[in-house]
């Protein structure tokens, strides 16, 4: 279990030292994007339409943060579950987007995508909220505001605490993790 | 003829939903904190850790441990010797959920229609079990749950004759797959017999019980005991990481069955199990 900061944008060389079940603290740009913006995102990609948000380089996460409190920079925001957004994680990793996070493990399809484009999968503690909510330092709606909770934001993170679940390699953190502590 | 006032259910409601948000009750606290001593994983360690501070950052902020803050899943047992004033039961729990949702700045997670969607704003309505029992007093149970432990939930309509290892398949079955997804370590609510439905309400019920309590009748509590150590075998880990820590409990509710039905469900909660209770 390496240990490393990173920094966005991401680069390959980042991704291909990764290994399932390092632990990374990732300071910079994030953005958000839940079920329903990852739908109008690729039906936007699908028409050959400009994208409100940059892709190459980026990282995305899953996450439907409560509404923010007064002084706060943000509410909770925690991972939400990935899995929701395979159908439309390859077609984004196609059009240059290099880092995910969420909870729970990624398909096939995906992890093949990761491959081919030399992407990672994070996880952060899903439910660990309040926790994550500080290593965000700032947040911005930036499309789709009729959304609410689940609009895109641009957020900025400071050491923001994951762990790599899937890396480029096909590496696995739940299958691997799981084997060594299986009784059965 | 004793008489409570909607106004005085609503403002309890609206507490309650907040504080069960904020603040972790002591058993589950308690549970992380020794699964955490514990725990062999070195990912799963670090998840544990990051899972305790978090909630001590919730309670002393005063903000959600988790974004998800559910849809306010609210048990109720009324006496029926009690007299609601002042208003109707049902909109008084509705008023109090939209109240403690918007002051508490807590996620509004419902959607007014399953398919065609539109937030209703307010995370109303209340999912109520409500039962109607001796007494002049109102017992409630506040149990906001969140979305990614309930997609995990499952019922089977099993046959008689698959029996207790019926149950223990199912169960081991169904967490493993399970994953990571439902914010492992869990809490497991199984219940047995009823009717479809019932059975399905058992397994939600099953989630109030503190954890660290066992069933009254021994041959369940022995059966809880079971089902842990099996779930916890399965090295599924806090977030599915791997490790010895998968479920901090197993808790069952059983009902009288049909001579040729067999339901068994199993309804999870996060780690974030919030629950807070008040009797008026
Ligand atoms: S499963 Fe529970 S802890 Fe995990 S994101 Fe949902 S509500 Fe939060």
């Amino acid at each position: 279990m390496a240990e490393y900061s990173l920094k966005t944008p991401l680069k390959d060389e980042d991704i291909k030292k990764l290994k399932a079940g390092d632990k990374v603290s990732l300071t910079g740009t994030v953005y958000t994007a839940r079920d329903a913006a990852h739908a109008r995102l690729v039906a936007l990609l699908d028409d050959g339409k400009e994208l409100p948000i940059p892709l190459e380089g980026q990282v995305i996460y899953y996450v439907g943060p409560s509404p923010t409190p007064p002084g706060k920079a943000i509410g909770s925001a925690g991972p939400t579950t990935s899995y929701r957004m395979d159908p439309y994680a390859p077609a984004l990793l196609d059009n240059g987007l290099k880092g995910m996070i969420g909870k729970g493990a990624r398909n096939d399809a995906v992890v093949d995508s990761m491959k081919k484009n030399v992407a990672v999968y994070f996880a952060a503690t899903g439910g660990a909220a309040a926790l994550i909510s500080r290593s965000i330092t700032s947040a911005e709606v930036v499309a789709y505001e009729d959304l609410g909770a689940e609009a895109v934001r641009k957020l900025t993170v400071k050491d923001f605490p994951l762990i790599v679940a899937q890396d480029c390699q096909g590496g696995n953190v739940y299958e691997e993790g799981q084997k060594k502590y299986r009784k059965e | 003829m004793k008489e409570l006032e909607a106004a005085k259910i609503t403002e309890v409601v609206a507490l309650l939903c907040k504080e069960a948000n904020f603040e972790l009750e002591d058993d589950v606290q308690d549970a992380l904190e020794k699964a955490f001593e514990k725990e062999e994983s070195p990912a799963g360690k670090e998840v544990l850790r990051q899972i305790v501070e978090n909630s001590r950052i919730a309670r002393s902020e005063q903000i959600p441990m988790c974004q998800d803050t559910g849809l306010a899943v609210i048990f109720a047992e009324l006496g029926q010797d009690l007299h609601i004033t002042g208003g109707d039961f049902e909109t008084a729990i509705n008023e109090g959920v939209k109240n403690g949702y918007t002051d508490g700045y807590l996620r509004k997670s419902s959607l007014a229609d399953p398919i065609r969607g539109g937030n209703t704003g307010d995370n109303t309505p209340a999912v109520i079990h409500l039962t109607l029992v001796p007494g002049d007093r109102l017992k409630l149970w506040i149990v906001p749950k969140g979305g990614g432990s309930e997609n995990m939930s499952r019922i089977a309509m099993m046959k008689p004759a698959d029996g207790v290892e019926g149950i223990k398949k199912f169960v081991v079955d169904n967490i493993r797959a399970a994953s990571g997804n439902p914010c492992p370590p869990v809490i497991v609510g199984i219940g047995i017999g009823g009717t479809f439905e019932r059975c399905a309400q058992l397994a939600k019920k099953a989630l109030l019980r503190e954890i660290g309590s066992k069933h009254s009748d021994p041959f369940y509590a022995d059966l809880e005991e079971e089902l842990l150590g099996l779930v916890n075998d399965l090295g599924v880990g806090p977030m599915g990481f791997g490790g010895i820590t998968t479920a901090l409990a197993v808790h069952i509710e059983v009902a009288p069955r049909h001579i040729a039905s067999f339901p068994v469900s199993m309804n999870l909660n996060c780690h974030a199990a919030r629950h807070k209770y008040i009797e008026l």
